[in-house]
């Protein structure tokens, strides 16, 4: 889908470090990240693993300790004061909590940055008017912000962020304050976004869920180091760090049975279908062929990008031979199989 | 049952206690209004400065006017009234009638106005703040088009009690030839014992506060956009 393009955020080994009267944090360590125009860049971590810092420093709303952050090839730490506040203009932010003017009506939240910038009001409100249709909330243009659902008051500052044209726009847990259908239907909006104005998104968040849906790649931070970035096909379907494991299989380990499982040392794998293989019934074959029945734990498909990938869990049986002849087995299918014993605890 | 001269006095010491009030609150919110923002701005953790030089400078703007808002703040006003006399008589020409009220009771009512103010802008949720500063905003829009904005309707409940109160001191200064309604008290109800001049005054006083209060509220409230319905 992406050809080679231009690198539109640079991180180089940013460190930042909270000095704290009674205590200092190493809330970012050593991360280094390459951010391509058009991607849509998923940063994903157990909570306090230093996202939201990371984020913060892609503005300069932190400044990082350590390291430099550069965009579009200029290094944020040289800019001035007026300088930086004109790169922010072009690097739009979105929050967990909208954070919208609540003593203003959604048509002059979405004037806000367009006034900022010194914009005439007449043409502000113009603007502001087709960004609520791109959002499609047109309706609500003179309602106040208390007067909005969780979903609605997003888009508005979706447009409110889109106002000045921005080149990337960053999202701190964006979704996280929504149920799943609305979280689905931000998404889908700012994948239009995305494909529509090539705006460069970077969304935070805890959910590996919101990364399948829409992000192009991913990093996974880790108590405040980057674990792992890729593709989010190639981190879904190799993860090779346990932090990112733990991601991946979220909720497979933490219901119950697997957990059990694993914790009285039975073998468990896991494996992943791409959609040209779940065509054939493979796990019942491979029952067939061992002679032995494997317990299914967990077996549900996920769309990463358009794609659905299939994954489910195992449970070998006790019989150390059997057990590698399945594995065997499903690795001559060229499927993914990955033995999930070593991320316990 | 009582002469025409008598409520004509009244009436125009009620104009005269209003005058009084306004004006010095007018007056208080000039000096008070920009120094809560300085002491918002200025805080730890408001929107600070980058320069080391300027985090230096707003620590210490910050701790001398929080020093100088408490002090005034806790000398009693009818002391300050009596040691801002000197500085009235140069500002005002004269020591005692309304005008001379208006010094010390602004001068008392700034700081206290500078705290509410204060208060009121610190209840600004700070990510939206963080937002505007997402947005490329500067201190001064910041300022303007968030804080006092957002702090509208607290800002307009601050201003009445703030009216409130400087009414009641107003009241006060009849004690030094103030004019306006205490002094109707003083002298006619304290030095001539007529106790029903007293009581209309103080009654006078009370129906001012509280119709300052009502409107106060009605107002702050219909400004307030976070309140539905
Ligand atoms: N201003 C600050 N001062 C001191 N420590 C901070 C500050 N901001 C963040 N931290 C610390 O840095 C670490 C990372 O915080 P951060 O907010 O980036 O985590 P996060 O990954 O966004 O978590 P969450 O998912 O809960 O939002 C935490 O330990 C936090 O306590
Ligand atoms: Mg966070």
């Amino acid at each position: 889908m992406r050809t080679e393009t231009e690198t539109m955020i640079q991180v180089k080994d940013v460190g930042k470090t909270f000095i704290g009267k009674e205590n200092t944090v190493e809330a970012l360590k050593g991360i280094n990240l390459d951010i391509h125009k058009g991607e849509i860049y998923g940063i994903i971590g157990m909570s306090g693993a230093g996202k939201s810092t990371l984020v913060r420093c892609l503005n300069f709303l932190e400044k990082p300790t350590t390291g430099t952050v550069v965009v579009e090839g200029k290094d944020l730490a040289a800019l001035s004061g007026k300088e930086l506040r004109q790169m922010r203009m072009q690097i739009a932010m979105i929050f967990q909590h909208f954070n919208l003017l609540m003593q203003r009506t959604v048509l002059d939240n979405i004037c806000f940055p367009l006034e900022i910038a010194g914009q005439k009001k007449r043409k502000a409100r113009q603007r502001a008017k087709e960004l609520l249709e791109i959002v499609g909330l047109s309706e609500k243009a003179g309602a106040y912000p208390a007067q909005l659902s969780g979903g609605q008051k997003q888009r508005v500052a979706i447009a409110r962020a889109l106002a000045t044209n921005p080149k990337i726009l960053l999202c701190d847990e964006a979704t996280s304050a929504l149920d799943p259908t609305t979280t689905k239907s931000i998404l889908a909006l700012l994948k239009d976004i995305n494909e529509k104005y090539g705006i460069t998104i970077i969304i935070i968040t805890h959910e590996m869920a919101v990364v399948q849906e829409i992000c192009t790649h991913v990093a996974i931070i880790d108590g405040g180091c980057l674990a792992e970035t890729g593709t989010v096909e190639e981190v879904f379907t190799r993860p090779r760090t346990r932090a990112a494991k733990k991601l991946v299989f979220q909720g497979g380990t933490e219901s119950g049975e697997i957990g059990r499982n694993l914790a009285t040392g039975k073998r468990c794998i896991r494996i992943v279908f791409k959609e040209n293989s779940s065509f054939e019934p493979v796990i019942g074959n491979m029952v067939l062929a061992c002679k032995e029945p494997a317990n299914i734990l967990l077996a549900d498909t996920k769309d990463i990008g358009g794609v659905a990938h299939g994954q489910m869990i195992l449970q070998l049986p006790e019989d150390g031979a059997v057990a590698e002849k399945m594995i065997a087995y499903l690795k001559e299918r060229k499927l993914e199989v990955e033995e999930l014993e070593h991320y316990v605890g | 049952m009582w002469d025409n001269a008598t409520i004509m006095m009244l009436v125009k010491e009620t104009g005269t206690t209003l005058f009084i009030t306004l004006t010095s609150t007018v007056f208080a919110y000039v000096l008070g209004l920009p120094m809560g923002i300085l002491l918002v701005v200025t805080a730890k953790d408001g929107l600070r400065p980058n320069a080391a030089v300027y985090k230096i400078l707003n620590a210490v703007v910050y701790k001398v006017l929080d020093v100088l808002v408490n002090v005034v703040r806790s000398v009693p006003f009818l002391i300050l009234l009596m040691l801002l006399i000197p500085f009235t008589r140069l500002v005002v020409g004269k020591s005692y009638g309304p005008a001379a009220t208006i010094v010390p009771l602004t001068i008392a009512a700034a700081p206290f106005i500078a705290r509410l103010v204060e208060s009121s802008l610190l209840e600004v949720d700070k990510g939206v703040i963080e937002a505007a500063q997402s947005m490329g905003a500067g201190r001064a829009a910041i300022v303007w088009k968030v804080l006092l904005a957002e702090a509208r309707p607290s800002l307009i409940v601050g201003a009445t009690i703030a009216l409130g109160t400087i009414l009641g001191y107003s009241a006060m200064a009849g004690v030094v030839g103030g004019g306006g309604l205490g002094d109707v008290a003083i002298r006619y109800g304290y030095y001539r014992y007529q106790a029903d001049i007293m009581i209309v005054t103080v009654v006078l006083l009370v129906i001012m506060v509280q119709i300052l209060q009502v409107i106060g509220t009605k107002l702050s409230k219909k400004l307030d956009k976070r309140i539905t319905g």
